[in-house]
């Protein structure tokens, strides 16, 4: 994002509900003279001079002709006491979508610029209103289409992450201090900690990191949804499916066989874990140019996707076809769909066997909606073991975060092992600080080094 | 012009002055050192003793780079001894007690001897601009003096108070004058000035002490010396004694805390957090029993004895007291008594890394005044402030260290970008690439730029070229040097507590074994034979810790990228958008040279280092390449 900082942001905050209420919000220094130039409040009440925080009755109106847009209700906050630390104004309107673009459209002729998507986050980290934790955890607020991914970045924007690792890096910085004092102070009349509580606390905090990291992988699926395939011969109701999962009729359904050429992608929402739903088309032997890179595509999907959703007509005998595709089929978990099950189940379906990797066999009605309940249950008990409650607990959800923590856990250890080896306490700060720096920088702090601090406090020192 | 003129003026002849002022001398500068007496030059006004931990790094970068510190300091010692030997090596560091008086008459010798040099008697009451740079200085006798390169370099005397329980008076040191008048000056040239306090402990008659009750501390057997010139060091040494207070000890003080200048507040301004006096050590931790207390001679030809722990100004009839219930002590005679001493000093931060001042260009400042605490930290400043002052005159490039250099480096950075809170000392712990920072290759690290300077003759740095090849050779050969298991060699591996080979392995495999020093497998290796003490400790060390020296190389790496990205001096940080107000004041005052100096200043946040960098790629961006 080419950032430019000192000039003033406009943009839509809320999406606008049917006649419900929304936000034009300004930021940035001449976020006051530009509204200015678009409102008249009552009573010839001005905006400029107005207390921090306060709200004005008035109306939008376009200077080019005179007309008004719009009754608004504008509240106007000055920095540094702000989201941004900058001034800003917001404009609360009720004419839904046309009149806010409006409204906006206006603000930008009178001097403003729309804002890039996260622009008004960034501002807020750049100017030292959020962590890097809590700004990345706005982004995520913006973009998260579940349930759980929302509450995930809302515990991270109120700090939970920032605060966690707080924690862990405390603990770190306890056995640096000790380390340290024993290295400076070596020739003072100081008891350091006994190697074994030294190995303990390094250890416990291991531990923690380790469970944090291991966080992450379902942080990642929560974050970028997991990458499912819809596959099956032609005609099982592949598409049917992806219909009745997304309850819209997004893919085309025909009883023609093939109807299906290229993969549709659709994000969804199954009890709050996002999927990547990918429907594919039949596979099978054909001579049609189109349908054979259609089952080309068919195939990489199969191979590429975290989850495959396995279609068979359930209507039908289990065919030669169904049993190799099976075999093809490697993600794991995999599911079995018996679709159709709104009619008669022919007699080979019940004794299918089936491969390791299938975790589990739903019978489902893509065409009445039967069974599709069931089917995201078991989806949900295979990536979240039945329990997705993540409100309490600090997860990581940004790739950037995994790999520092994964750094840092392995930093950790390894100033355990050195210290479980005798190694000296100025080879095993190396490592810890090294530990600390990458946990630093996911809050966007230096875990700086008040190490002395800490001695001091600690330690008598001074002979 | 018919006016005295000299190219360097140094004011002060402390540890700071003395090495400024040989510096700038030797680089060919016509120099002149003042101080407020002639007999006192070189002097150790607290502990009789140089280098420590941290601050033994210092001496050897000195030495290093052809400073006096090291050399005089091995003429001077009494004792010496390795700290940190039982650690890793890599953070070893020396230790000396020191003769005093043989300290500061050689050093008089040295400044005596040197070309270029003058030195003259006076107290400097005001700095002279011409144009709001430096002209020269106007001593207190009228005297006047001009120069284009000024280095203040005048320890705890800018307005020095001394303080003995209720008794307050203006003093430098104990007995000496303060500098008046030098401080109005600097504050009238726009430089802010704070206050700090040290103190130091009372000095008692080694005849009338008990020695029966004190454990001898004894120096190195083998002492090593400072300097990477001194070829023996090979004499008589002196003990020190340890003792320790005793709960009647602590009785005293309690009762007598009320008189304390920290509670009467007779001393104002921070003193430094690692030499507290026996007051605040008790104050602050009640639930200890005891205190240890050296008792350190302070020469060969004194009966005095520094008494190492026991710091304080209280009253002079509490501190008899205080040395009475102390065992060993019952009977000591103080010869002086301990005192605390107030004085000015200036905010570091307002220091360029050449240590000149940012208000008056010319202007440089040195040691004690800059906030510092001890005689190293002060030694190393006088080099560099003289390194640079000269090379001003001679209009060439101005000479820094950055950190991963030396502790010289890390020193200077913390100063001028972090500023001080209380009087600095050095610590292991200050230095982010401390594997690499060592005493042992302190003349490999930096002989090269001593010699660029003028201050290493070729002749010196011929052999340290050598030594560093020679070393790098054998280190080298000990990866290659396979060995087979012995019954000799595992009797020796599991005599050092380590476990047993049964294949094939190089010296340096075994060598990387905690448990295993280089002169267990000395015999392993004849290559090893040929190398000196040191030079074994060099190769210990790099082979040893060959994983972390190459992590900490990679690091200082990165380092260096941020060091080189460049912050143009006349950047306006009030005009830059997405500052914090706390950073844009502290860039402003401190106005970093480069992205990653900015990053360490205190206050600035990874935010504002965005902020900025944000801003450098703009302009980056709008100027024509
Ligand atoms: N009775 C019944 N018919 C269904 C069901 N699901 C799909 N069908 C029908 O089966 C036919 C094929 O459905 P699609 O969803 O297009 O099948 P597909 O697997 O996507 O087919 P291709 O894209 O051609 O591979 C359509 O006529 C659907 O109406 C179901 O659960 N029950
Ligand atoms: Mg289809």
């Amino acid at each position: 994002m080419a950032i430019i900082v000192n000039d003033t942001i406009a943009a839509i905050s809320t999406a606008a509900g049917q006649g419900g209420i929304g936000i034009i919000r300004l930021s940035g220094p001449a976020a006051i003279d530009i509204a200015e130039k678009i409102f008249k409040g009552n009573k010839g009440a001005r905006l400029a001079g107005r207390k921090s925080h306060t709200l004005l009755l008035g109306t939008t109106y376009d200077p080019a002709d005179g007309t008004d847009v719009d009754e608004v209700l504008v509240s106007v906050m000055r920095a540094p006491g702000t989201y941004t630390r900058e001034d800003i104004v917001e404009i609360n309107c009720h004419g839904g979508v046309v009149a806010m673009q409006k409204i906006l459209t206006l603000v930008c002729a009178a001097g403003a610029r729309a804002a890039a998507p996260g622009e008004f986050t960034m501002r807020a980290y750049l100017n030292g209103r959020l962590d890097l934790a809590q700004a990345e955890a706005v982004i995520d607020i913006i973009n998260s289409q579940t349930e759980a991914q929302l509450k995930v970045a809302v515990n991270q924007l109120e700090g939970g992450l920032s605060q966690k690792i707080g924690r862990i890096s405390d603990a770190l910085v306890a056995v640096l201090a000790q380390l340290e004092a024993a290295v400076d102070f070596s020739d003072e009349d100081i008891e350091v900690l006994p190697v074994d509580e030294i190995s303990r606390m390094l250890q416990e905090a291991h531990g923690e990191l380790k469970a944090l990291g291991e966080t992450s992988s379902r942080g990642r699926i929560l974050r970028e949804g997991i990458d499912t395939a819809i596959v099956g011969l032609p005609n099982v109701g592949k598409s049917s499916l992806l219909n009745a999962l997304l309850r819209e009729e997004r893919a085309i359904v025909t009883a023609v066989p093939g109807t299906t050429r290229d993969v549709i992608e659709e994000s969804i929402s199954v009890k709050g874990v996002p999927l990547r739903v990918k429907d594919t088309a039949g596979i099978r032997h054909s001579v049609d140019q189109v349908e054979i890179i259609g089952v080309e595509l068919s195939r990489k999907t199969i191979k590429t996707a975290t989850l495959v959703l396995c279609v068979i007509d359930g209507s039908l005998p289990i065919s030669q076809e169904d049993l190799e595709l099976l075999r093809e089929i490697k993600s794991d978990p995999a599911v079995l769909v018996i679709n159709k099950a709104d009619l008669t189940e022919h007699e080979s379906v019940a004794g299918l066997e089936l491969p390791m990797n299938f975790k589990a066999r739903v019978r489902v009605s893509a065409l009445t909606g039967g069974g599709i309940e069931d089917l995201e249950k078991s989806i949900e008990t295979l990536f979240f073991a039945g329990n997705i409650d993540m409100s309490d607990k600090a997860l990581i959800t940004n790739a950037r975060h995994a790999q520092l923590i994964e750094r840092a856990t392995r930093a950790t250890q390894e100033a355990f092992e050195l210290i479980e080896a005798s190694m000296p306490e100025e080879v095993v700060s190396t490592v810890l600080k090294d530990a600390l720096s990458d946990l630093g920088e996911i809050t966007g702090e230096t875990v700086s080094e008040d190490i002395l601090g800490r001695i001091f406090s600690q330690f008598c020192i001074g002979k | 012009m018919g006016k005295q003129a000299y190219e360097v003026i140094v004011i002060g002849a402390g540890h700071a002055g003395c090495e400024a002022a040989l510096a700038s001398a030797r680089m060919g500068c016509l120099t002149l050192l003042l101080t407020i007496s002639l007999d006192k030059i070189a002097l150790m006004p607290c502990n009789p003793a140089i280098g420590g931990i941290g601050k033994g790094q210092l001496v050897r970068e000195i030495d290093a780079l052809g400073g006096e510190m090291g050399k005089n300091t091995d003429f001077a010692a009494i004792q010496l001894k390795v700290l940190n030997r039982r650690k890793g090596p890599a953070v070893q560091a020396l230790r000396a007690q020191t003769d005093k008086k043989v300290y500061e008459d050689r050093m008089k010798r040295v400044l005596w001897a040197q070309d270029n040099l003058s030195i003259r008697q006076g107290s400097v009451t005001e700095i002279l601009l011409r144009g709001g740079e430096v002209d020269g200085v106007r001593l207190a006798c009228g005297f006047t003096c001009y120069s284009r390169s000024i280095i203040i370099a005048t320890g705890t005397f800018l307005q020095g108070q001394i303080v003995i329980g209720d008794i307050i008076r203006p003093a430098g040191r104990m007995g000496e004058l303060p500098s008046l008048g030098l401080s109005d000056s600097l504050v009238r040239a726009g430089i802010n000035i704070g206050r700090f306090q040290s103190a130091t402990p009372p000095r008692v008659d080694a005849r009338s002490l008990d020695y029966s009750k004190m454990t001898p501390q004894l120096g190195d057997d083998e002492p090593r010396p400072f300097s990477h010139t001194t070829q023996t060091t090979q004499r008589k040494q002196a003990p020190c004694y340890l003792t320790y207070t005793s709960k009647d000890t602590h009785r005293v003080v309690e009762e007598n805390l009320h008189l304390s200048p920290i509670k009467t507040g007779a001393v104002t301004g921070h003193g430094p957090r690692n030499c507290p006096s026996i007051d605040r050590k008790i104050m602050n931790f009640p639930e200890k029993e005891r205190h240890p207390v050296f008792v350190e001679p302070e020469g060969w030809h004194t009966t005095e004895m520094y008494l190492q722990g026991l710091t304080t100004s209280l009253p002079v009839a509490v501190q008899e007291k205080i040395i009475r219930n102390t065992p060993g002590l019952e009977n000591a005679r103080i010869m002086r008594p301990g005192y605390a001493v107030a004085y000015d000093f200036i905010y570091p931060d307002q220091l360029y890394p050449t240590l000149e001042t940012k208000a008056v260009p010319g202007l440089y400042t040195a040691g004690q005044i800059n906030g510092t605490s001890g005689y190293e930290e002060a030694a190393a400043q006088g080099l560099i402030a003289g390194i640079n002052a000269a090379l001003r005159v001679q209009g060439k490039e101005p000479f820094v260290l950055d950190r991963s250099q030396a502790y010289i480096g890390v020193l200077i950075d913390d100063l001028v970008t972090k500023g001080v809170d209380e009087p600095y000392r050095m610590f292991t712990s200050r230095a982010e690439y401390r594997l690499l920072l060592r005493s042992d290759n302190a003349d490999i690290r930096l002989s090269g730029l001593g010699f660029e300077l003028g201050l290493i003759d070729g002749e010196r740095h011929r052999r340290i070229k050598e030594k560093e090849r020679l070393v790098a050779e054998v280190a080298g050969s000990l990866e290659s040097t396979i060995i087979q298991p012995t019954d000799a060699l595992n009797d020796l591996l599991v005599g050092a507590g380590t476990s047993v080979v049964n294949r094939s392995i190089s010296v340096a495999e075994l060598l990387r074994r905690p448990q295993i020093a280089v002169a267990d497998i000395e015999w392993l290796a004849p290559q090893l034979k040929q190398l000196t003490e040191e030079e074994r400790l060099v190769v210990e060390v790099d082979v040893k810790y060959a994983g972390y020296v190459r992590r900490q190389l990679s690091q200082v790496k990165q380092f260096k990228r941020l060091e080189a990205r460049h912050i143009p001096a006349e950047l306006d940080y009030t005009q830059l958008h997405g500052l914090s107000i706390q950073a844009r004041e502290k860039l402003t005052q401190v106005r970093p040279r480069s992205l990653g100096q900015a990053s360490r200043v205190s206050g600035v946040t990874p935010a504002d280092i965005n902020a900025l960098l944000v801003h450098l790629e703009q302009s980056k961006a709008r100027s024509p390449v």
